[in-house]
């Protein structure tokens, strides 16, 4: 069904207003596709990302249009698309207004099992509504329904794994025990061949039972693939799944013979695997292990401590929020370290009062950023942004690591293997080699956590056990609000001369 | 047979186009990066509009189309939308220096 762009170029029209009329939809897909290009592009840089956004925008909006002219829609058929317009659209619209920046991640999973779904659903109508089971598999018809196999497997797990994920991350779906056994593998496997068996069989008769077999035996594998995973690793595996939900569309514009399609989803599929590298590099872990690992340490999230954990800490010293709040009062140079801890307590407006009322103290502040601290890559960047945190005061790891030995307190908000200093020094560390915070070069660091618990590295922090540092156990809203008080009660910010 | 291999030509093209185009990203801007092509692959709403159109009044196709069409624009128009929220807080930020 793919047709030929040359071929099917308008023949030569009676008139010129004709022909340009008949070219119209070829320019704007080729205008399209630029934009969407450019608009790619432009997102990957702070000044331009949000022009980026609006020209991948109006890209698309190109291609709607484009496509509306070059098909002579029947009046059914545009009541249809209006109903499916109103609906999709506003409930878009009215969910992408409301939900709040720390919910970002499983919003983000949400739409992209949508999209998933919907090139499914496309595969699925034109097999069972558009294929003759009894057609010669010549050619052409051979990649069509390869093409809808393809759609139906990625798009049918692009589904059912980004819902997954966001049932995960909204804590709807915990990680049951039997998925962190080999059972799984087996399970998976098993579904996998059944997916295959489907996949293979599809082509002879579209509209049969090996459809079904395949939608079927896809959405259950993409539960059983995302179900073992933890929490903290599941913004891998959005962004992994936002690369599918692009093959899927790929695979579709293959169904249906459009070259915009693939052309797109394409770059989707290469943005996603992109990103999803990038992840992984940055928190030391494989694409394999994290996919098929399990979930690691005691439980799935990180942010839960396991007790057993603690008796591996020998020379904790803790503290409470008003010695660090003393030591607050005296420091020239305070750096936060926000972390996983912070996004789920949702303290960031209050760590932003904080340091307000440190500045108007006459303290130098500034955030140190992890490139994977938060839930997802950049995360924390948004999360603060939204606390109106000032942009250059939020300082990447390459720019704040020479700045700590000259930093007189560093407080760490709910982060852990990202400042471990084993991943420097010691090579039998799991973390070796993982690029982290040299918060231990600080004169005084204190790191607000709810219990000794791992992080999802599921190893000991040897920043835990320095002379330098100290634990202040907690909520990291709750502790950041005692810290607020305990200044207050000090007088910070009201008398500019009281400094130390 | 040219019109397949024009077709895997496109694809093989667009994959590379994306590789170079999203290599350099500061962190900063992933997550309203993946927001963004997220948005993006929502682009299969092309798909949807051609079932519709080609359905020739066949009810089970429009509704299977429809239901598509709704599924992908709430990607496309929920992507975008929360994609702008996001870079409006960056713009804010940088407007005021």
């Amino acid at each position: 069904m793919c047709p030929t762009l040359l071929a099917s170029l308008p023949q030569p029209a009676a008139s010129p207003l004709a022909a340009v009329l008949a070219a119209m939809p070829y320019a704007l897909d080729l205008l399209a596709v630029l934009l969407l290009a450019l608009g790619l592009k432009g997102l990957s840089k702070v000044r331009s990302a949000r022009s980026a956004n609006g020209l991948a925008a109006l890209a698309m909006a190109l291609a709607v249009v484009g496509l509306l002219i070059e098909q002579q829609l029947s009046p059914t058929a545009w009541l249809w698309i209006a109903g499916g317009t109103a609906i999709g659209g506003c409930a878009g619209l009215l969910l992408a207004r409301r939900v709040p920046m720390t919910a970002m991640p499983e919003t983000v999973a949400l739409f992209n099992g949508c999209g998933g779904m919907a090139s499914l659903l496309v595969a699925v109508a034109v097999a069972l509504f558009q294929s003759a089971p009894d057609a010669a598999l010549s050619g052409a018809v051979l990649v069509e329904r390869i093409s809808i196999v393809i759609s139906v497997f990625v798009g049918a797990i692009t589904f059912s794994g980004s819902i997954v994920a966001m049932g995960k991350l909204q804590g709807w779906i915990d990680t049951p025990g039997w998925t962190q056994s080999q059972v799984r593998h087996a399970v998976n496997i098993a579904l996998a061949v059944a997916a295959l068996v489907g996949g293979l069989a599809l082509p002879a008769d579209p509209a049969g039972a090996a459809l079904w077999l395949l939608v079927v035996a896809s959405s259950v594998l993409g539960i059983g693939v995302t179900l073992p995973i933890g929490g903290a690793d599941m913004p891998v595996v959005i962004s992994l799944l936002n690369s599918y939900s692009g093959v899927a569309a790929a695979a579709a514009g293959f169904v249906v013979g459009s070259q915009l399609l693939i052309v797109a989803g394409a770059m989707v599929g290469a943005a996603g695997l992109i990103l999803t590298q990038v992840m992984c590099t940055a928190m030391n872990r494989s694409l394999v292990s994290v996919l098929f690992g399990g979930a690691l340490g005691a439980s799935a999230g990180g942010h839960v401590g396991g007790g057993g954990d603690e008796a591996g800490y020998t020379r904790i010293t803790s503290c409470s929020a008003e010695e660090c709040a003393m030591a607050l009062e005296t420091a020239e140079r305070v750096v936060f370290v926000p972390g996983y801890g912070l996004a789920v307590a949702q303290a960031q407006h209050t760590l932003r009062e904080l340091s307000k009322l440190l500045e108007a103290n006459g303290t130098e502040v500034s955030y140190a950023i992890h490139p994977v601290a938060g839930r997802m890559p950049g995360h924390m960047n948004v999360l603060l942004a939204e606390a109106d945190v000032p942009y250059e005061q939020l300082l990447e790891m390459d720019a704040i690591n020479p700045e700590f030995p000259r930093t007189d307190v560093v407080i760490v908000l709910g982060a852990n293997d990202v400042v471990n200093p084993d991943a420097k020094s010691d090579p039998s560390s799991p973390l070796f080699g993982m690029p982290v915070l040299e918060v231990d070069q600080a004169r005084q660091v204190f790191v607000v956590k709810r219990s000794l618990g791992a992080g999802y590295a599921g190893i000991k922090n040897a920043l835990f056990e320095l002379p330098q540092t100290a634990m202040v156990f907690g909520d990291a809203k709750a502790v950041l609000a005692g810290l607020l008080s305990e200044l207050r009660e000090l007088g910070v910010g009201k008398k500019p001369a009281s400094v130390g | 047979m040219s019109s397949l291999s024009q077709a895997l030509w496109v694809l093989l093209l667009g994959s590379l186009l994306g590789l170079e185009l999203i290599g350099k990203v500061p962190p900063t801007l992933h997550t309203p990066l993946m927001s963004g092509a997220n948005a993006i692959s929502g682009i299969t709403v092309l798909a949807s509009l051609t079932l519709i159109a080609q359905a020739h009044g066949q009810p089970a196709l429009l509704l299977l189309g429809g239901a598509s069409l709704a599924f992908a624009l709430f990607n496309v128009v929920g992507g975008f939308v929360v994609t702008d929220r996001m870079l409006a807080m960056f713009a804010r930020k940088s407007d005021r220096r």
